[in-house]
């Protein structure tokens, strides 16, 4: 167990260099990064000092250091718009992502396992057909279009759900729905085949010939088994969620660091879209590395391999 | 005092998902099973031994339905017994090892865990008394360090191993027959010998009844005391092995029989039945096996035969062993 | 050499015979008539899609009260014809769905064949990169790159390549992985052909099943993506008519309920989305039964 944790360790160190490395030179190998770096309306004097201080002369690998060590010191740069440390500001925003995802992906979740394991239980009835439209606009639909009907509808005609900001229950089921919906659909898909894919299985088969009921077949042998791909592709999609929440962030206006990554467009305030992609990234990386440790916990042949 | 199995006229036939195909996978099968005797049904993939034993324990897929015919065990009818009764049954009365040991076994849980369950689902044994009963079996079956590998999981065992785990799930709660489809097949030759002589070992202590599914006839004549075998879902030969392997009377027997290499044998080459096993969905009319059968006749091409005595205990189906079935007496 | 031929002509042969069991219809018709208005734009469309009268602003489709069939689908918040600009979003949305999903296709297939078929630290460096960006979300990635090279639909359309190309290079270079124990491979190997003759002649061919089902799945996500970017205001730049912008430009006026302006381009995107999904997904269970786990 321990080499395998050791194994992901370093694995998990690596991709986040290799993001970081990449982050860097998209930044500064196409055209001047000066200008990206500096205040929208600086004067050419502004741009000569940061080329200074950047130090964008020198050799890359050098900028790379700086860069990095910049990093570990925890200097993000600072905001344009808000004149803060960067790091500040989308730590502060964080947990209204987090809320959001945990709220859609609560949605995805209930309405995507037993809709699932529904569908592969009695397989051909009514279930699976409207399961299967579910899951189509699902994965068809773009959220912030979603978002956008719900608003029209809920809002503006029916007038009974605020249409942007945070605060209360209210403010956050429409936004969860339309962020969920997705993964909700793709949860039904992975459990539905997944349960299927079980079901079919040989120890389900040994299960029933010992003859033990029907109902702790499926909740004991098959349900467990079949829950693991489910649960894998969940955890990463939480993270997920908190980085493709910004178009739906951004329809309800719903303070998390997906709106503040559109702010970043909206006012080229560049440092804050510099490091939401680069936090975004490494959170990804490192909920990877938490989730393939919880795999091997649940599932013991995983603990032994390589 | 009636038989421990009785099966006759059994008919199980999967029919395709528009209705349009129906194939016969077991077809007019009857025989009969004494108390701690045991039973080899031989055959080739696709003559249906898996289907009757699966129909044997009312557990085929939804594609499949029993046509016809009955199956009493221990003088109750099988086949029209609601599914809770059955599945009282199933495991504890009637038991079934399958043929590969790393997929029977949920690689999930522990194998302590997947025998207690049979344990506590049938004979409602509490959690502690069922994990020590498990620990008994697994020494029961010959499995070295039973207290530590009853925490361990399917894939720390070896394939030996798991099988014998498999073959005490299917005791634990003390059969009185046990139907094995094919336990030896993903097996080592070198356990082989060892796992059949557990089963031997097993049957003698508990009185058990077996039946043995293979397309080995090496172990049909080493462990079983009738054998039927099994030709496009029919039964084409059934009797003591004895009178079998000596005086097979259907032309599929003896070709199968003829097979076997022998040791010392003059002959260069390996006799092999010519063509195919004929396919289920589509079978020829007449006898089955007419295509492949050096004796045929015209009548095979025609007439399906009929269950027909050869000797006291031994039927057989064919128009050439026996070319006239009338008056006959069912063993 | 033998095998290569053979598979070329496999893969003009699997097209030709498609029967047409199960043949989506509907998805088919509607990404053709899409194609044909992107086409015909110039003809179809009963005004200019960038231009509009200050005076006709927000005005609702034909059947409703305030509406005029000047404009049947109603106007927008300077005085655009929506219909106009629906079917001039149309060109933008197949222009820059297609070509993003070709270049994506190109450098996947190019890189998954070259990091497959070559392996050693070719492979792992490609794999290694291809694993990080595949971890980026797509959308983020996206963005990032907007931010920094300047929004236009040239650089859309690269810029979509180059986050998209990693989900072709990872399948494909599990199928060379397999393709190059063949024997067809290994008796041109022993027939002296070099490494690139091999790939470009006898691997290429058979991957492009794959990279033709993965591009029409690639679409979908692609236009997604596509109207995402216009709708924050990072990719297609105005005053060119996209779906994605009209969605942005309908949210001003949403809250007056002037619903045309959101519902009308969320149901063209919708469309034409679920069409090309459809249809990949009937193409992957025809072409190949062992790409159904994509």
């Amino acid at each position: 167990m321990k080499r395998f944790i050791v194994k992901r360790v370093a694995y998990a160190a690596l991709s986040l260099f290799l993001l970081s490395l990449t982050i860097f030179l998209f930044v500064r190998l196409t055209g001047d990064p000066a200008v990206l770096l500096v205040e929208p309306g600086a004067s050419k004097a502004d741009l000569a000092a940061v080329h200074e201080q950047l130090g964008l002369d020198r050799p890359l690998w050098v900028q790379y250091g700086q860069f990095m060590s910049s990093l570990f010191r925890g200097d993000l740069g600072n905001s344009f718009y808000y004149r803060t440390p960067v790091l500040e500001l989308y730590l502060s925003r964080l947990p209204y992502s987090l809320l959001l995802a945990a709220a859609a992906m609560a949605f995805s979740l209930l309405v995507g396992i037993p809709s699932g394991i529904l569908a592969a239980v009695r397989v051909n009835r009514w279930w699976d057909s409207a399961g299967k439209i579910f899951a189509l606009l699902g994965l068809s639909l773009p959220s912030f279009w979603v978002g956008l009907v719900m608003i029209l509808f809920f809002s503006v005609y029916l007038g009974w759900l605020p249409s942007s900001g945070s605060g209360t229950v209210l403010h956050v089921i429409m936004p969860a729905f339309a962020l969920g919906w997705y993964f909700a659909a793709a949860h039904m898909r992975l459990t539905r085949s997944s349960m299927l894919e079980v079901l079919g299985s040989e120890y389900v088969k040994l299960a029933r010939l010992k003859g033990l009921p029907e109902a702790l077949v499926i909740s004991k042998h098959a349900f467990k088994n079949a829950l693991i791909p489910v649960l894998t592709l969940a955890g990463i999609n939480l993270v997920i969620m908190v980085n493709v929440a910004v178009v739906v962030e951004t329809v309800f206006a719903w303070p998390g660091v997906g709106r503040l990554l559109y702010e970043g467009i909206a006012f080229r305030d560049f440092p804050v879209v510099q490091a939401t992609v680069l936090l975004g990234g490494a959170m990804i990386v490192v909920v990877n590395f938490f989730v393939d440790i919880l795999y091997a916990v649940i599932d013991p042949r995983i603990r032994y391999e390589r | 005092m009636s038989a421990l199995l009785e099966v006759s006229g059994l008919c199980t036939q999967y029919v395709s998902q528009r209705g349009s195909r129906v194939t016969r996978a077991v077809d007019e099968v009857s025989f009969t099973l004494e108390t701690g005797r045991t039973l080899g049904i031989v055959g080739e993939s696709g003559s249906g031994k898996t289907t009757l034993a699966l129909t044997l324990m009312r557990l085929l897929p939804p594609a499949a339905r029993i046509a016809s015919g009955s199956v009493r065990f221990e003088g109750e009818e099988l086949l029209t017994k609601p599914e809770s009764l059955m599945r009282d049954i199933r495991g504890k009365r009637m038991a079934m090892i399958l043929q590969d040991p790393m997929a029977s076994l949920n690689p999930l849980f522990t194998v302590g865990d997947q025998i207690a369950e049979t344990l506590r689902a049938h004979e409602s044994t509490p959690r502690r008394q069922a994990w020590a009963k498990a620990r008994d079996l697994l020494a029961a079956v010959n499995i070295a360090a039973p207290d530590r590998r009853v925490g361990e999981y399917p894939h720390e065992l070896s394939g030996g191993m798991r099988q014998r785990v498999v073959g005490a799930i299917g005791i634990s709660c003390g059969p009185r027959l046990l139907i094995a489809d094919e336990p030896t097949t993903s097996l080592d030759v070198t356990i082989q010998a060892q796992y059949l002589k557990l089963l031997g070992d097993l049957q003698r202590e508990h009185g058990l009844a077996m039946i043995f599914i293979t397309h080995n006839l090496g172990i049909v004549a080493r462990m079983c005391d009738q054998v039927a075998v099994m030709y496009a879902g029919r039964l084409v030969e059934a009797g003591p092995v004895r009178t079998i392997f000596n005086e097979p009377a259907h032309p599929y027997t003896r070709a199968l029989i003829e097979s076997i290499p022998k040791f010392g044998d003059a002959a260069e080459r390996l006799t092999a039945i010519e063509g195919q096993p004929p396919d289920p969905a589509a079978l020829p009319p007449g006898c089955a096996f007419h295509p492949r059968c050096p004796f045929v006749v015209d009548r095979c091409r025609a007439e399906a035969p009929p269950e027909s005595q050869v000797a006291a205990q031994h039927r057989t189906r064919c128009w050439v062993a026996t070319p006239a079935p009338a008056g006959a007496l069912k063993g | 050499m033998n095998g290569s031929r053979a598979a070329s002509l496999t893969v003009a042969w699997r097209f030709a015979s498609l029967r047409v069991e199960g043949f989506p219809w509907i998805p088919a018709l509607i990404l053709s008539t899409i194609a044909f208005v992107a086409i015909f734009a110039n003809v179809l469309a009963p005004y200019n899609p960038e231009i509009g009268t200050l005076g006709d602003r927000f005005r609702p489709p034909a059947w409703q009260a305030g509406g005029s069939d000047a404009h049947l689908l109603g106007t927008d918040h300077v005085g655009r014809d929506v219909l106009s600009r629906l079917i001039f979003g149309a060109r933008v949305s197949m222009v820059v769905g297609f070509t993003a999903v070709i270049v994506a296709g190109i450098i996947g297939t190019v890189l998954g064949i070259v990091s497959g078929y070559l392996g050693g630290w070719v492979d792992q460096v490609i794999m290694r990169v291809t694993d990080t960006w595949l971890a980026l979300p797509a959308l983020t990635f996206a963005i990032f790159l907007a931010a920094v090279v300047g929004p236009s639909e040239m650089n859309i359309v690269i810029i979509l390549g180059a986050v998209y190309w990693t989900r072709y290079a990872r399948v494909i270079r599990g199928e060379v992985l397999s393709l190059r124990e063949r024997d067809f491979v290994r008796l041109a190997i022993v027939a002296g052909c070099s490494k690139k003759t091999i790939m470009r002649r006898h691997i290429l061919p058979n991957v492009l099943n794959s990279a033709i089902v993965l591009g029409t799945l690639m679409l979908g996500v692609v236009i997604v993506t596509e109207a995402a970017l216009s709708f924050l205001g990072v990719g297609v730049p105005p005053p060119k008519p996209a779906w994605g912008l009209m969605l942005a430009d309908g949210k001003k006026g949403l809250m007056a309920g002037y619903w045309w302006l959101t519902v009308l381009p969320g149901v063209c995107i919708m469309l034409m989305v679920l069409s090309a999904n459809l249809l990949g997904d009937w193409l992957r269970v025809k072409l190949d039964p062992q790409l159904r786990q994509l």
